[in-house]
């Protein structure tokens, strides 16, 4: 605290009085001490998620390197197009979610409950476009320990995605391997998956306080924290997308 | 107010980070979205050319197609971290918790992957 | 009035948000854990008595050491001093009010009994006998016991630890008091602080390796099976990558109460303080770089070897500059043996050995003929139990007074500290030399020449266990009828001691401002002197 701090905080408790927002909790000498600390504190989380998310990185790029044709033919089963409107709703939406924050700052309602709509709406959107993506690899049996098929990679004239590609035959064992690509796949996309299910779940809080002016006082602690999430999860994406789908196209 | 000098001014204290607050504006924000969108965009079309190899020593061959992907990835991080999560105006403390999270993840991927890549090297 | 007193209940300690009052849940549960931990621990030592395997059965010997190994380390030594000392004391040496995110720290704490249980019920439904190290394939393949129970424990538990972290590395951030600079701040925190950026940065990893194995036992995703393209050292090196850093996160918080007992009890500020707090943050730095001495001999590649055995050699150093200064501490300062000196004393000894039987095992030519012996039980054990649970009970009879506003009975207590010396070296010194000999660990059976050393460990780990018994007892006593503490019983600098015996709810009546440098007896000594003066 400076100095400046200290003579107003010696004469409010000679006055007997101290007088604080009421979204200011106690333990903290002012609300300006509060907001860095929670907004600190959720840069350490993210510190977490990152190296979390790192262990599965590493273990990517390890099999990546040993099983090179077979993570290519596996990530020619999924759908570029598919993957690519995945990482635009991702993007537009950190771009309303910054904007949500904006909003909170000049204490615009209105606006503020748009955004994190709309911000609740592409990730939902994310979400609908992953289940479909999820189906297919279902349907096609790629879901490593579910009965997972080496059909597509033995026979790639039999597979539609695989003839696309152009893919030739891979060899049995290498074809075994395009197992550890959808473990990969699934663990990594399926992690991902799930802090957005959290994500848009908070999101719905959120619009529903919003609604009720909660975020609108000066307090815009809870949505720039939350922002801060969000794009966490935004940039995961921002790799997943190249190093799972855009292995080789050529 | 006198200044006493046993107590030496607290840089890091919120009060003084505050007079800095910086509210982004929305033209940012908008120019930087488009940026992600081309990035994005460059990414899907190189995945779709052979940019071809580099071979930098014996037994040691440069793919420029992964480097590029990775390296636009990087950059779209870059500016999401930037600018959507304010770091650009944000306090050193922020900027070097972050440095420490990329810092501690390069250990773990780069020290794991550099035993095996000199498994392959064999014996001495 | 006192944060003990100041609401009574059930509920208002359940539901409470006070730092101090979820220190003592911690505490209490802790010493529960110990004290299962402890009784497996003898059970190791009976069955090791004689040389064959006729206590029980060899499957049953092999859950009987995993239980031990995962319960010391997750559920009494990663928090034993953070969650218990450090949760109590960091927000009063830095003058504040609580911890920065009180919420989080209960919920830290429901974190941890939520996995203790867990631990429990797979324990008492079959425990698992992978070892504490899960190592793959025969976590993931070839055991049919708990290991998922058990693994989500641990994951729940690495949770709670991360929380703790991150409370404290923002507590110490953003809530110092005015005056309260980084280097006027007590080792203490520096050492928690150091310990918080390890738990923060570290701990996840361990969690996505809890992940993997749970994915490829449920599933048979096959990341770690040979079998199916995977390396079964890719678990190793994730799960190592974290287990590393475990251990400073154990030692240092220790260190840091040596830091503050050395001090007091030759009344005398640290020698080095600034080399000491640095030497901190260098041991949490380097122990990122070193997890591969765990895998020498597990196939990483001659040149990781080289490198790791290397980056080792690097790590030692902090701790030995630690050593150094403590004793420099102690060089013409007026030295008394009250109880928490006498435990600090063991640890400087115990430490230094335990250290450097270390760097023997770094030195990737020996430990391929030390690693998976008893000598690497035995130095773990040094470092642990010889370094780490001295320091953790220097820092309880330490601070009691402060904590409960009682006195413990010295003698008892010293000798219950002396016993516990004597215990110890009696219980682990045998065991480096059965390492180098040859005995392997985690057998329940061995060649009968070893018999004479494992009769002397397990008749020390009996005057051991003594040892732990005499302080529960006691200080149990001490709360009812131990002596009244004043304020400063120990007369030591530092913030918490200037303040009631046992604290306020929110620890200062007013927030306090710092003036002087840590460690200054001088400014001390002028507080009593105006004391005195204005009594008089």
């Amino acid at each position: 605290m400076s100095d400046s701090q200290v003579q107003v905080l010696a004469e409010t408790a000679e006055a007997h009085e101290h007088v604080h927002p009421p979204y200011q909790r106690h333990h903290f000498e002012t609300y300006a001490q509060q907001n860095d600390a929670t907004n600190f504190a959720m840069w350490l989380f993210l510190l977490t998620e990152i190296m979390f998310f790192g262990g599965l990185f590493t273990a990517y790029l390890i099999f990546r390197n040993w099983y090179y044709p077979a993570f290519v033919s596996g990530s020619h089963q999924l759908n570029i197009p598919l993957g690519g409107l995945n990482t635009l709703l991702l993007i537009t939406s950190s771009f309303t979610m910054a904007m949500g924050v904006w909003c909170a700052e000049l204490r615009k309602k209105g606006a503020l409950v748009l955004c994190l709509t709309l911000t609740f709406v592409l990730g939902m959107g994310f979400l609908m476009v992953k289940t479909f993506e999820y189906k297919e690899k279902i349907e096609k049996h790629h879901v490593p320990g579910f009965h997972y098929s080496l059909q597509s990679f033995l026979a790639p004239e039999t597979d539609e995605a695989a003839m696309a590609a152009h893919d030739k035959p891979l060899p049995v064992d290498m074809a075994r391997h395009t197992e550890v690509y959808f473990s990969l796949y699934f663990a990594m996309t399926g992690m991902h998956a799930l802090h957005m299910i959290i994500g848009v779940s908070i999101l719905a809080f959120m619009i529903v306080r919003a609604q009720a002016g909660a975020y609108t006082t000066g307090h815009v602690t809870y949505v720039e924290n939350f922002g801060l999430y969000w794009h966490f999860v935004d940039i995961v994406w921002i790799f997943l997308f190249p190093l799972l789908y855009l292995i080789s196209r050529h | 107010m006198t200044e006493n000098p046993e107590i030496p001014i607290d840089h890091e204290s919120p009060e003084i980070h505050e007079r800095e607050h910086h509210i982004v504006s929305p033209r940012i924000y908008v120019i930087i979205l488009l940026a992600l969108l081309v990035g994005t965009a460059i990414t899907v079309w190189a995945s779709y050319v052979d940019l071809g190899e580099w071979h930098a020593a014996p037994g040691l061959v440069i793919f420029w197609n992964p480097i590029l992907a990775l390296a636009i990835a990087c950059t779209k991080a870059t500016l999401v971290v930037l600018f959507f999560m304010h770091v650009k105006y944000g306090t050193k403390l922020t900027k070097l918790t972050i440095g420490a999270g990329v810092f501690t993840f390069l250990i773990l991927v780069g020290m794991t992957l550099a035993d095996y890549f000199t498994r392959a090297w064999g014996r001495w | 009035m006192n944060f003990l007193s100041k609401e009574k209940g059930l509920l208002s300690w359940l539901l409470t948000g006070d730092h101090k009052r979820i220190a003592t849940l911690y505490l209490v549960s802790i010493t529960f854990f110990f004290f299962i931990g402890g009784a497996l621990a003898g059970l190791i030592r009976l069955e090791l008595l004689t040389p064959q395997s006729d206590l029980m059965a060899t499957d049953t010997y092999n859950k009987v050491f995993t239980m031990h190994g995962i319960i010391m380390i997750f559920f009494f030594l990663v928090p034993s001093v953070p969650a218990t000392l450090g949760n109590f004391f960091i927000p009063m040496m830095i003058g504040a009010k609580d911890l920065a995110l009180p919420k989080i720290n209960l919920l830290s704490w429901y974190l941890y009994m939520a996995a203790g249980c867990l631990g429990l019920y797979t324990m008492m439904t079959g425990g698992v006998d992978t070892g504490w190290t899960f190592t793959t394939p025969l976590s993931t393949h070839y055991v049919n016991t708990n290991v998922l129970t058990t693994g989500i424990a641990v994951f729940i538990a690495g949770f709670s630890s991360i929380f703790t972290g991150l409370n404290f590395i923002v507590t110490i951030h953003k809530m110092r008091a005015p005056g309260m600079t980084w280097f006027r701040l007590p080792l203490f925190v520096w050492s928690n602080y150091a310990a918080s950026i390890l738990m923060v940065l570290g701990t996840p990893v361990l969690a996505i390796a809890i992940v993997l194995v749970a994915l490829e036992r449920t599933i048979g995703i096959g990341v770690f099976d040979p079998t199916k393209g995977g390396d079964p050292l890719l678990f190793q090196h994730l799960f190592w990558f974290y287990s590393h850093p475990a251990v400073y996160i154990m030692i240092l918080p220790g260190m840091g109460v040596i830091s503050e007992t050395v001090s007091t009890f030759s009344r005398k500020r640290v020698f080095g303080y600034t080399a000491v707090a640095f030497s901190s943050v260098a041991i949490a730095v380097f122990g990122f770089f070193v997890w591969a001495h765990h895998m020498f001999i597990m196939g990483i590649s001659n040149y990781s070897t080289l490198i790791f055995s290397l980056l080792t050699m690097l790590v030692a150093v902090p701790s030995a500059i630690k050593i150094f200064n403590w004793s420099f501490t102690l060089y013409k300062g007026s030295i008394t043996f009250e109880t928490p000196m006498m435990y600090t004393f063991g640890f400087m000894g115990l430490f230094t050995i335990g250290g450097l039987t270390g760097v023997f095992l770094g030195t990737s030519g020996t430990d391929i003929h030390l690693t998976e012996t008893y000598f690497i039980v035995a130095h773990f054990h040094f470092v642990m139990v010889g370094g780490m649970l001295m320091a953790f009970l220097a820092g309880i009879h330490y601070w009691w007074p402060k904590m409960t506003g009682r006195m413990y009975p010295e003698k008892i207590s010293q000798l219950a500290a002396l016993v516990t010396f004597i215990g110890f070296n009696f219980t682990f010194f045998p065991q480096f030399i059965l390492g180098t000999l040859g005995m392997p660990r985690r057998y329940a059976a061995y060649p009968p020449e070893f018999q004479i050393l494992n009769v002397f460990s397990t008749a020390g780990a009996t005057i051991l266990g003594v040892g732990y018994l005499l302080p529960i007892l006691y200080l149990t006593w001490s709360l009812k009828y131990g002596e009244i503490a004043g304020n400063n019983p120990w007369q030591a600098t530092g913030l918490e001691w200037q303040t009631q015996s046992p604290p306020l709810t929110e620890n200062f009546p007013e927030i306090p401002i710092m003036d002087h440098e840590a460690y200054d007896y001088e400014w001390l000594d002028g507080q009593k002197e105006k004391e005195v003066a204005s009594v008089g």
